[in-house]
């Protein structure tokens, strides 16, 4: 594993698809909290038009300038879904996926027409569809790094300010914050943190690593901090992980690798996380269903006991079934508690013990 | 025109109608992402459908594709139910999980096969007349055609049929319920019909553009109207609209059909939303002009009205003097009281302002409200 690392397309490409992960999950945070998980989606989609502009107007190749013209698309994506959704009766999923799907077919055309333009200047600017990590250059790298570094910065000045504004934003703007500037300077983050992943992970894909380190992250904390750590961390690993697995595997794409990471951190997340997961959920529920039906047998026999006061023979499993279902296991169980007694093959009674529980 | 320009602009119209029917009710159902799911995740399912029946062109591919549409559908549900992640954020964790695993399938296993993620995630309409539906001797005409015909034929015979139940879980779930429909069964329906249409589409234009033409025209043209059957016939004519419009855009450009079919899906949405009557930006720029103007001259009647047969009258009625008492420019009061007098509202004598009438009940009328 340590020689790997001395590989230098191995270790910039495990570095950048790490910066992106860490990024891109911790930032995804608050876009998953506030419910806008798939504006990323939206985001990543309409950074493409602005890739091709930004190659259109320079004829430069460099990450910085095709990545600011991402972002800038971006950014203007985010806005007409924001004023679509304020000016007109049209819903705020109809007007992502507006957005997504016409930014994203406006960009198509313009890469197709700069494709079939003579010379061959271009080749490489598809990769942003799909994402292409084994292309990541040390420039690109640092192009990633400073950037997700300022985004993941900034996020951390306004740390609490953003946190009212994804828990309680009227709250916030009646203490006199500026929620609306805010909610612009979130978004803008996201879409730095989307628009330098764009290479490595593609369009299409980018919205998985927005999305899921954090829903995975948020089953194994209640606290924003750890949480939001966590999902840096998530996205960190699935990006390490998938892209050296990609590199080290012929015909393995690199995006797919990675979300399909960063999808399984998600599943196990999901499953066994402590208190929320799933498998504690169903572990817990059956012990709350058993207790309850030890319980119900109990304050059976005690009922029976108190309309028969005279009868010591005990009472039959067949009959404690009829008032609370399948009692027979129940009584077992109870006996090897030492809270009911067998007197015969099908009578039992409650022992001392039992009834004092019974009666509590 | 050549003959394969019109039959790429017949696929183009027809891909552009089907989408739009159950697209409409996606819209309206605030489901419109799930197209987008939908149209990611069906890749897998052309894949896993490649490998059983091992040939491309199989109808079984589309029901298999479909099938694996309508799971993402129930497999976001699932999800949502766990109560672990919220509905947007499921979405977000199911098709591009799904789409992932379609990729890596296609990149590992079927290599050099006819199924190459470029031309099903981005679609290309120029090849579609060459691939050409024969049997029994005869040329039926471009397969995309004949499988988007006979997909637009199901999605209008089901919105037909199925018109009353379609309408009442849309627009009210729980009366639906409550009557002993299934609103859960419409949905899973109309999802299979998205799925299909998906599917059928996907081949033809791409999975992006499958989203843009289930989700923008629509939008627009719920901004136009408000009646169902209208909505559905508008969706789907600004969608052919669009398709044609996006033929020959792309056409000029020599750029990807799928892509400016998409873009102007755009633009008619952007028209809509720029000039709908009533609805649009134009509309209510006019209309709160309008609303300035009017209340200015209610102003200036009340404001007539309040000095009316008062010593200070003298001072207070003249024009140049509204700029002190009601803070307006010299050019607008000027604009006002031409208005005003043109209702007849008000007469001018000289720079003096008297209040007709009209004016009178005007001004009493807005002050007593």
């Amino acid at each position: 594993m340590l020689d790997l690392f001395d590989d230098y397309t191995l270790r910039t490409v495990a570095l950048g698809s790490a910066a992106l992960g860490l990024t891109s999950g911790a930032l995804g945070t608050f876009a998953v909290l506030r419910r806008q998980s798939l504006l990323g989606d939206a985001i990543s989609h309409a950074a493409l038009p602005g890739v091709a502009i930004a190659f259109l107007l320079t004829g430069s190749k460099a990450p910085l300038v095709l990545v600011a013209g991402a972002a800038v698309a971006g950014f203007l994506g985010t806005l007409v879904v924001m004023s679509i959704v304020r000016t007109t009766r049209v819903k705020y999923d109809t007007a992502l996926g507006i957005v997504l799907s016409v930014f994203f077919g406006f960009g198509l055309v313009l890469l197709t027409f700069i494709q079939r333009r003579p010379d061959a200047s271009q080749a490489g600017l598809d990769r942003f569809l799909f994402g292409q990590a084994a292309a990541l250059l040390q420039r690109d790298l640092l192009t990633m790094a400073v950037l997700g570094g300022i985004a993941l910065g900034v996020m951390l000045l306004v740390w609490k300010e953003l946190k009212l504004l994804a828990f309680d934003p009227d709250y916030g703007a009646s203490l006199g914050f500026p929620m609306r500037a805010l909610d612009v300077l979130l978004t803008s983050l996201l879409v730095v943190a989307i628009v330098i992943g764009l290479q490595t992970v593609g369009v299409v894909l980018m919205a998985a690593m927005v999305i899921a380190p954090f829903a995975a992250a948020r089953q194994w904390s209640d606290r924003l901090g750890v949480a939001a750590g966590l999902a840096g961390v998530f996205g960190a690993l699935a990006g390490i992980i998938g892209s050296v697995l990609s590199a080290e595997t012929e015909r393995l794409p690199t995006g797919p690798t990675i979300v399909l990471c960063v999808s399984a951190i998600v599943v196990v997340s999901l499953v066994a996380a402590g208190r929320r997961g799933l498998l504690w959920r169903e572990l817990r529920g059956r012990r709350d269903r058993r207790k309850l039906r030890l319980a119900a047998v109990l304050a059976d026999l005690l009922d029976l006991e108190r309309q028969h006061p005279d009868a010591h023979r005990g009472h039959s499993a067949a009959v404690l079934s009829v008032m609370s279902g399948g009692a027979l296991p129940s009584l077992q169980e109870l006996e090897r508690r030492g809270q009911v007694r067998r007197l015969d093959a099908d009578a039992w009674e409650l022992t001392d013990e039992g009834r004092k529980v019974a009666e509590r | 025109m050549t003959s394969g320009q019109v039959e790429i602009q017949l696929i183009a119209v027809v891909v552009a109608v089907a989408c739009a029917l159950p697209g409409t009710f996606l819209v309206l159902r605030r489901l419109a992402l799930v197209s987008d799911a939908i149209s990611h995740s069906i890749l897998l399912g052309i894949v896993l459908g490649f490998f059983v029946v091992g040939n491309v062109n199989s109808p079984l591919l589309l029901v298999g594709a479909a099938l694996v549409g309508l799971a993402t559908v129930v497999l976001v549900q699932l999800l949502e139910r766990t109560r672990l992640v919220k509905e947007d954020a499921a979405i977000g964790l199911v098709f591009p999980a799904l789409f992932s695993i379609g990729v890596i399938l296609i990149s590992r296993y079927a290599d050099g096969v006819h199924l190459d993620i470029d031309a099903v995630l981005l679609g290309e309409l120029a090849f579609a007349p060459f691939d050409r539906l024969e049997f029994w001797g005869w040329d039926w005409g471009p397969t995309a055609l004949v499988v988007m015909g006979s997909i637009l034929a199901l999605n209008l015979a089901a919105i037909t049929v199925f018109w009353k139940e379609l309408k009442l879980s849309t627009f009210d779930p729980a009366l639906a319920i409550a009557l002993g429909f299934t609103p859960a069964l419409v949905q899973y329906a109309l999802m299979g019909l998205v799925s299909l249409t998906a599917v059928g589409a996907f081949d033809a234009v791409g999975s992006i553009l499958v989203v843009a033409l289930m989700i923008a025209p629509p939008a627009a043209a719920y901004l136009l109207t408000d009646s169902l059957p209208r909505l559905l016939v508008l969706a789907a004519g600004i969608g052919a609209a669009s398709a044609l419009a996006g033929y020959w855009l792309a056409f000029a450009l020599d750029a990807s059909i799928a892509g400016a079919m998409a873009t102007m899906t755009g633009v008619a949405f952007g028209l809509a939303w720029l000039l709908a009557p009533g609805r649009g930006l134009l509309a209510a720029a006019r209309r709160r002009a309008r609303q300035r103007l009017e209340f200015a001259q209610t102003m200036l009647t009340i404001h007539l009205a309040n000095h009316e047969g008062k010593p200070e009258a003298a001072v207070e009625s003249r024009i140049d003097h509204l700029y002190e008492h009601l803070r307006w420019a010299p050019e607008f009061a000027q604009r006002i009281v031409r208005l005003a007098e043109r209702r007849g509202l008000v007469r001018s004598s000289g720079e003096k302002l008297e209040l007709t009438q009209a004016g009178r009940e005007l001004a009493a009328d807005a002050l007593s409200r």
